[in-house]
């Protein structure tokens, strides 16, 4: 009961505060809103009995991407307030909203949430919860799930980031090398 | 100097703030696997460490402290840990990233297996980040 009407309270505040990134001309106060965005819905995860993915919304989502966005509009050339919008705006406006209405409509065909018949849930989950222990030794199925099970998928993960990594230092480098012909 | 590295109360609130924030990293990291965390998050915690430094000193400091050939070496030595213990497997006689052979005990072995696998992701995680942070974050010119 009372998880219910904390998901409602947190899903409206953040309605509300997609409302305000929308009507917001300064950056800086979109990249706040954004991280205050981030970390509601960490809250949410936390309600739904998600630790895990809100441990990681709330330092990746909330914290680091806030982090990075801040470290990007503090550079000299960038211009913080935006200009007022153009009169096309009215028809993305109404594509926007009509898209979004699709999606919802869309979530229909979804099993409701902690439904124990739902695909998720029938296929290899509870093999996992019930396997763990004697497998892995570990107490934190999500852990082992990420680590063991499908050990592969999480080396791909790492994969993905690394390349982030190497594309920065890339980016980085050739930023040099350009300094370096101008001079 | 922005205006926010003048500051003497945000100076000593970073200095403070950052080794209570390798120490959480280090509890998310090692209890993993016992509750909510892991190597991914970890990492992120542990980069918020030169973060808020850079922040409360200026990049220039960090990068002298912190130089970003360390970060790419971290993030470089991290993916070969996790690569390196999956060929481990393959070494036991098993398939590649199949712990169960580290140890006598099957369960035993494959709780190393993660144990170290989440410590290569956390180096690669706090590696990463530190450099796409650097690679953000411009040099300073010196005649600025």
């Amino acid at each position: 009961m009372i998880s219910t009407f904390l998901i409602y309270a947190l899903f409206f505040m953040m309605l509300a505060i997609v409302g305000l990134i929308i009507i917001s001309r300064h950056l800086f106060i979109s990249v706040m809103l954004f991280g205050f965005f981030s970390l509601l819905s960490a809250a949410l995860f936390v309600v739904m009995d998600a630790p895990d993915v809100a441990f990681t919304e709330a330092a990746v989502g909330a914290g680091l991407s806030t982090i990075l966005l801040l470290a990007v509009i503090a550079k000299k050339n960038v211009r913080l307030i935006d200009k007022p919008p153009r009169r096309k705006t009215f028809v993305v406006m109404i594509t926007m909203v009509a898209l979004g209405a699709l999606l919802v409509y869309s979530t229909q065909d979804m099993p409701s949430f902690g439904d124990p018949s739902s695909p998720a849930n029938q296929h290899l989950a509870g093999d996992y919860l019930a396997r763990t222990q004697a497998d892995i030794g570990i107490d934190n199925t999500v852990t082992a799930v990420l680590a063991s099970y499908r050990g592969f998928d999480t080396l791909g993960e790492l994969f993905v980031i690394f390349i982030a990594g190497i594309g920065a230092v890339a980016i980085r480098a050739a930023a040099a090398a350009d300094k370096q012909q101008k001079n | 100097m922005s205006p926010i590295q003048k500051n003497p109360v945000l100076r000593e609130t970073a200095h403070t703030l950052i080794p209570i924030i390798f120490l959480y990293a280090l509890y998310v990291q090692f209890h993993s696997d016992f509750g909510p965390g892991g190597g991914f998050q970890a990492g992120v915690i542990f980069a918020t460490g030169p973060i808020i430094h850079g922040m409360a000193y200026g990049f220039d400091l960090t990068r002298r402290f912190f130089p970003p050939w360390v970060a790419e070496a971290l993030a470089c030595l991290g993916v070969l840990i996790y690569i390196g213990v999956g060929y481990a497997g393959l070494i036991y006689g098993k398939n590649f990233l199949d712990y169960s052979g580290f140890a006598a005990v099957a369960a035993e072995g494959e709780h190393w297996g993660v144990f170290l696998v989440e410590l290569g992701v956390a180096i690669t995680l706090f590696g990463t980040i530190t450099t796409l942070l650097y690679t953000l974050v411009a040099k300073r010119d010196k005649k600025n």
